[in-house]
């Protein structure tokens, strides 16, 4: 851990603006190093994917249907993630598991703002219009659905419109 | 039934949900890095357009792995979609099929319906509503709550965070009001 320390203070600015609100504050300073370890990433992406597909997560149909109760099944599937994910980070937690470069595995609590209602509201519109969250939105575009690329173009440009006026939002 | 033939079928909830919950312990174990999808939509932002917006000046190479997940995804639809596909149209809900029938959705052949998304639907209000307007509501809206179903209603929550938890409350609050209230207008376009 000592030699992480000087990496740390390094960082640190840009570690603040990171933790503002993205999501991935804890990184791996290991992996930075060379491009290729991110490799690694792209294959759990890509079983993510394929499962996103054969779920049909990734459906409009099916989001459609989760928001007029007509179906069980995204409540299953979000319901189960989360279950899962709840019993791995306790196990977690219980068995001080490190990461396979022996590094603690690092928990950053998110502190209450404003943004997660009116954000939340406005991010719940856009995905019972487009069907799809951020993730799905590749998905689709990988399944042949080309036009999703302007979906995320668009997602993109909302996502720099609101970095934009950033400070005059209430948080 | 071949193994192959058993994998097109569409997966059930409690196969894909459970598989879904393990890229959490998965990613903190490969690198200590925390599920999040829509941080990628930043990520991009900062690599291409920064313009000296604070929101956007920081080291995005430092965060280069999300990227790398978000490509995997895209991956992952190409392998799924060209040889795990069910050729069976997707089963949908009576209900949602009358209603749908109603705004001369009928296709049921993908993921998505073609009547809605497709290119020349771009020129017609209805598709730019729906696709530049839809995702422009997704980029802005999950960057405002800092996070999206992953990151907030995945990771947030396996974290017991309870800010997660009003995120996560909110998007679905979002969803019911849009699908059921706001969207027959839409689709009536």
């Amino acid at each position: 851990m000592t030699q992480s320390v000087p990496a740390l203070k390094e960082t640190n600015t840009d570690f603040e603006v990171r933790s503002l609100d993205a999501m991935c504050v804890n990184k791996s300073d290991r992996d930075d190093k060379k491009w290729y370890k991110n490799i690694k990433y792209m294959i759990v992406g890509m079983l993510f994917g394929i499962v996103f597909v054969k779920a049909e997560i990734i459906s409009w149909f099916r989001i459609q249907e989760m928001f007029r109760l007509q179906s069980f099944h995204m409540y299953g599937v979000i319901g189960s993630a989360v279950v899962v994910g709840m019993i791995s980070v306790w196990l977690i937690k219980k068995f001080k598991i490190k990461t396979i470069h022996g590094e603690t595995i690092e928990f950053h609590p998110k502190t209450f703002n404003k943004g997660q209602i009116y954000g939340g509201l406005i991010f719940g519109f856009g995905w019972a219009i487009t069907g799809a969250c951020p993730g799905p939105l590749y998905a689709q575009i990988g399944t042949g659905a080309t036009v999703v690329v302007i979906t995320l173009l668009s997602a993109i440009a909302g996502t720099w419109v609101y970095g934009y006026f950033r400070d005059k939002l209430p948080q | 039934m071949t193994l192959i033939e058993w994998i097109k079928q569409p997966w059930p909830w409690y196969i894909a949900g459970p598989l879904i919950g393990l890229t959490v312990p998965t990613l903190l174990i490969l690198g200590n890095k925390s599920f999040g999808i829509s941080s990628s939509l930043r990520h991009v932002c900062a690599a291409c357009v920064p313009a000296k917006i604070p929101f956007f000046s920081y080291d995005w190479k430092k965060e280069v792995w999300n990227l790398f997940f978000v490509v995997g995804i895209f991956f992952g639809g190409i392998i799924a979609a060209q040889w795990l596909a069910d050729p069976e149209p997707i089963r949908v809900h009576q209900a949602l099929v009358s209603e749908l029938a109603g705004y001369g959705i009928n296709d049921y052949t993908s993921l998505i319906p073609l009547q809605v998304f497709n290119w020349p639907a771009l020129l017609t209000v209805k598709g730019l509503v729906m696709m530049v307007g839809g995702g422009f509501l997704v980029g802005f809206g999950t960057r405002y709550a800092g996070g999206c179903t992953s990151g907030h209603a995945i990771m947030g929550l396996s974290t017991l965070q309870w800010p997660s938890l009003v995120a996560t409350c909110c998007f679905m609050a979002g969803g019911f009001i849009m699908a059921n209230l706001i969207l027959p207008f839409i689709l009536s376009l």
